[in-house]
């Protein structure tokens, strides 16, 4: 039986656009090794839309929410998450 | 060290001589007097820290001295830690010094980690950055067997921690050279300064401007509380050990470092990146960017960094690029003045 299994990336862009510098990624290989690697570059993509070229989907991107009163000036966790998959088929 | 990262300038300390006691000197006494027992059997002053290395300090999250402890203590060092592993929690043996002990009378001689600590520049180092009346928190060996693949997340050592300037420092001590990519510790320059809790950080596995310490035996870097950081695998054939040894400032940590370059780098409050401003200054240092950090954080890291210069040296009108009194402004002009 054919069936999929998820590639997951993530990249973090220097700003909200999918076409932003990316600055910070993970990789999470739901195939056990049988899909492509990501590219050995750093970052693997330089943008999100480099990636969506290579054949990755976008699943998800950070809402932009305006910080809390008081804390307008605090940086936190990385700003611009974009989540993105590959479906790889495998038997 | 990463593939394609650059090795970061080290910073290394000069070995000055710090007028000490002299009529008008006007260090705290704590300061001045010899502190604990003494390095190398001969009796030394702390070297303090320049403004120069505070600011990088304040900036990057972090300072580093390569090969500052020498050949000898490190091999008695090696020995000891590792006597320390074994023993910290058995019935009996060596034992850390209990939390909240002064930090002068942590490992007394004739402990090997002892004569490391009472090392005039880590003694200098300490002095600048938490006082050397500061408190032992906390230490910890950190060992690597040849060959370990476990691959710690990264994270910081507490949890969320207050809006409060004050800050704790760590130690990391590497007794042994640690080849590049062989167990050195992860860590994100400039990271210092978010204000995150501890599990969230697993998420990143890369960013760009991280650093993996590789270095000479010997060598002692000194992290902010909040730097992010992670154990790495020790792919080596040899087992990597590190102490790291954690301090609480118990008074306010304001011009504890040679001030004596202060005066020329402290710049005016209207330094301002779209006005005027001083070619070298400590604003000049405080505006940099680190390859990871968007516009916007970058300009927020510029007032956190500011906040805690005012913290650091008394000035409440400290400020870069006109970002805190911009907001004073608003805030007298609000309120109706």
């Amino acid at each position: 039986m054919v069936g999929e299994r998820q590639q997951v990336l993530y990249l973090w862009a220097s700003g909200s656009a999918l076409d932003s510098p990316v600055v910070a990624w993970a990789f999470h290989d739901g195939s056990g090794g049988s899909g492509p690697p990501i590219p050995v570059d750093e970052p693997p993509y330089a943008t999100g839309v480099a990636a969506l070229q290579d054949g990755w989907f976008l699943l998800q991107s950070s809402q932009l929410v305006a910080p809390p009163p008081g804390q307008e000036h605090v940086n936190t966790f990385l700003d611009y998450e974009f989540v993105l998959e590959r479906r790889i088929p495998c038997t | 060290m990463r593939p394609g990262v650059a090795l970061r300038t080290l910073v290394r300390a000069t070995t000055r001589a710090v007028p000490t006691g002299a009529e008008g000197d006007q260090r705290p006494h704590h300061l001045v007097r010899t502190v604990g027992p003494v390095f190398n059997e001969h009796r030394m002053e702390p070297t303090l820290l320049t403004t120069r290395q505070m600011a990088d300090f304040v900036t990057d999250g972090y300072l580093r001295f390569d090969a500052l402890i020498p050949d000898r203590t490190n091999q008695r060092v090696l020995e000891e830690i590792a006597r320390l592993e074994d023993e910290r929690w058995a019935p009996e043996g060596l034992k850390p010094p209990d939390t909240r002990t002064p930090f002068a009378e942590c490992y007394p001689e004739p402990s090997a980690i002892g004569e490391y600590l009472r090392h005039p520049t880590v003694q200098g180092i300490v002095a600048s950055l938490v006082g050397l009346d500061c408190r032992f928190d906390h230490d910890f060996t950190h060992h690597l067997a040849a060959g370990s693949t476990y691959l710690q997340p990264l994270h910081v050592d507490a949890v969320m921690d207050s809006s409060d300037p004050a800050f704790d420092v760590q130690l990391f001590y590497f007794p042994h050279d640690v080849a590049p990519g062989e167990g050195g510790t992860r860590f994100v320059p400039g990271s210092h300064l978010h204000r995150v809790v501890s599990s969230g950080l697993d998420r990143y596995q890369r960013i760009l401007g991280e650093e993996q310490f590789s270095g000479p035996a010997g060598t002692v870097m000194v992290f902010h509380h909040g730097m992010w950081h992670a154990g790495q695998p020790n792919p080596g054939t040899g087992d990597r050990w590190m102490h790291k040894v954690r301090l609480n400032p118990t008074k306010p940590q304001v011009r504890l470092w040679d001030t004596a370059d202060l005066d020329e780098l402290h710049n005016l409050p209207t330094d301002h990146v779209f006005a005027t401003m001083a070619p070298d200054s400590v604003a000049h240092t405080f505006r940099r960017q680190h390859r990871w950090q968007s516009v916007n954080a970058s300009r927020n890291e510029q007032i956190q960094r500011a906040r805690l210069w005012r913290y650091l040296t008394g000035d409440d009108d400290y400020d870069v690029d006109h970002y805190l009194t911009r907001l004073e402004l608003h805030m007298e002009v609000g309120s109706g003045g």
